[in-house]
């Protein structure tokens, strides 16, 4: 890790390569995170009341 | 949003509910993040590229440090001439009419003169033509001193930094007290004297870090670690390892017009107070955000909310 | 004591508000609305269970002293895992962020958990920042001659001297995670007494709308 960062650099963008994996990662974690299901049942689940 | 939406949107739940154990939650969290963190420490450490000493500086671009040296003494360093809250020099940075470093006066002052050079030389002892010099420059009045300092700071831009090449003139003692200084900071006694101006406890590298930016030494070295503003530096970190990558709003200003336009247009001067508002806008922003017609209507508009529900709207007939 | 007595007592009148805004059924319940499952939902205590590691590693650089990890490999360890957890912090942070704007879970009354989540976020940046000021090592010197400008520029450099390392390491390890701390707990608590915000079309029903 101590070695010279590769950035990518793409007009008056630049970035390194790590943070880059990490922008990417955010992104990826909120996909998953909304289309991975949840696990447990719901058959578990109490039914409240006053709602249908 | 309608009244009695939101009277029953803040009312206690009524509906189904389900099992959730919000502790083992938080111990299970607390387990898997300390069990990562532990992971990538060992696989990749941490950065630490080792600070410059005033000593490296000097044994490493001994030029570089001299022709500084007599920046410092002549006043046209970047310090020098820097303004407030450091000195009088000049009136700054600015926000159209607005001058709030100025108005918020020298809280740190800072002497170049004396601080940097004069004052560490009076701690050490110094060969004979040095201590000579010394005399010299204090039994004289701050005019002869500032016409000396400037002749050869002029002299020595000229020569492109080569004292052998710079002409005789009417320096006064300004080569030898820069070059008693480039001896003290090889043997390495200055970094201890500048921090320290004659005290015992000190703990405020002001001076220190001021100096060493006047010199381009310093900038070299962050250049080739890409950590210049001008090339989101802000983002980066030394080595390969990640930065603070939650700056980016605020690097981003920087990279593109008016605020690149360098010193010579307002915004470009002035870039870094105009960022500092415009940063400090965005964050009281998004601290309202709810408050803010239109961006608050985007999640109405943009269902990702029925991702994060879908169970529950599928159960529901939502 | 009689009963009007009680009443205008100040410590009863907290205990009284106190039980009403947030029993301890409602701090540590043991169901939540059926709606709560998604993962989005982790990202709270994930960024909670970050800032521990933090607070835990950080106390232990703090015992040893700012310059501790350069020459001790324990010392490199216990700082690897101080850097690392604040990019977790980070990244968890904003991805609770995202989510919590998309479900527009300020709704119901719940704008200031919201206000106090991004004042969180906003110190957490400070508290970073002045972190990386006393790392003792080049990347320091250099964020603290670059910064500096930023600060002077609108006249902040006069009460908060980046360059100043003494200041610095009190404001990171003391002032900072103590402000960070007590917003990040009132945020917290918020949402325990407010509970967990509805899904947006949970009451169309109610309200005669359809779909
Ligand atoms: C120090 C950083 C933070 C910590 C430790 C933290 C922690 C938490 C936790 C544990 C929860 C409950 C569980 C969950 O829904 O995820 C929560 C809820 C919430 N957070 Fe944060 N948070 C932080 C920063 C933020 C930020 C930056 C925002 C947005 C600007 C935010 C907005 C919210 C909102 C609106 C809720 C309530 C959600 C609801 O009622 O369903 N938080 N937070």
């Amino acid at each position: 890790m101590n070695l010279k960062a590769v950035y990518i650099h793409i007009g008056w963008f630049q970035m390194s390569v790590t943070n880059l994996i990490i922008v990417i990662g955010m992104v990826v974690l909120f996909g998953l995170a909304l289309t991975l299901p949840f696990p447990g049942n719901s058959k578990g689940n109490k039914k409240g009341k006053g709602r249908k | 949003m309608n009244d009695r939406r939101s009277e029953l949107e803040a009312a206690p739940w009524s509906g189904r509910t389900r099992r959730y154990d919000l502790i083992k939650e938080g111990v299970a969290a607390l387990v898997v993040v300390t069990i990562a963190t532990v992971a990538l420490s060992t696989l990749f450490g941490s950065p630490d590229d080792k600070q410059i000493t005033f000593k490296e500086w000097a044994v490493a671009a001994p030029a570089d440090f001299y022709a500084t040296t007599v920046q410092e003494l002549a006043g046209s360093s970047g310090t020098g001439g820097y303004g407030a809250p450091y000195n009088t020099a000049s009136d700054g940075v600015n926000l159209g009419p607005l001058h709030l470093a100025k108005l918020m006066g020298v809280t740190h002052p800072v002497d170049t003169v004396n601080d940097f050079v004069i004052t560490p030389l009076t701690t050490v002892v110094n060969s004979g033509p040095v201590a000579d010099a010394l005399k010299q420059w204090q039994s004289s009045d701050s005019k002869t001193q500032a016409a000396w300092a400037t002749n050869y700071d002029n002299a020595l831009t000229k020569a492109n930094q080569d004292a052998t090449k710079v002409p005789s003139g009417n320096y006064g003692p300004v080569p030898q007290l820069s070059g008693g200084l480039l001896s003290m900071a090889q043997a390495g006694s200055l970094d201890g004297a500048l921090l320290s101006q004659g005290n015992y406890f000190q703990s405020d590298n002001t001076k220190q870090t001021l100096f060493m930016g006047d010199g381009s030494y310093f900038n070299d070295q962050s250049t080739a670690s890409n950590l210049q503003g001008s090339t989101w530096g802000m983002m980066n970190e030394t080595g390969r390892y990640p930065g603070q990558a939650w700056l980016w709003l605020y690097s981003f200003w920087y990279q593109i017009p008016p605020f690149n336009n360098g010193d010579s247009h307002p915004f470009g001067a002035n870039a870094d107070a105009w960022i500092m508002v415009i940063m400090g806008a965005l964050s009281l922003g998004l601290i309202i955000m709810p408050l803010i017609p239109g961006v608050r209507s985007l999640p109405y508009k943009i269902k990702i909310h029925r991702l994060v529900w879908k169970n529950y709207y599928q159960e529901e007939n939502l | 004591m009689s009963i009007m007595q009680e009443k205008e007592m100040w410590t009863s009148k907290l205990r009284k508000s106190w039980q009403k805004t947030l029993p301890v059924e409602k701090l540590l319940p043991d169901t939540q609305p059926a709606y709560v499952a998604s993962w989005i939902y982790l990202f709270g205590v994930a960024t909670l269970a970050s800032l521990g590691v933090i607070i835990a590693s950080g106390i232990v650089l703090a015992f040893e002293g700012a310059s501790w990890y350069h020459y001790s490999n324990v010392g490199h360890f216990i700082n690897s895992m101080h850097f690392w957890s604040v990019q977790f912090f980070f990244v968890f942070m904003v991805v609770h962020l995202w989510g919590k704007f998309w479900m527009a879970a300020w709704r119901g009354r719940r704008l200031l958990t919201w206000i106090t989540g991004a004042v969180a976020f906003v110190a957490s940046i400070a508290t970073a920042f002045t972190g990386y000021l006393i790392q003792t090592n080049f990347d320091s010197q250099w964020i603290s001659y670059e910064a500096k400008d930023g600060f002077n520029s609108v006249g902040i450099g006069s009460r908060f001297n980046v360059t100043n390392f003494g200041q610095m390491i009190l404001l990171h390890v003391a002032f900072l995670p103590i402000v960070l701390g007590v917003i990040t707990m009132i945020h917290v608590l918020m949402v325990r007494a407010k509970g967990v915000v509805p899904p947006i079309d949970a009451f169309n029903a109610e309200l005669g709308e359809r779909k």
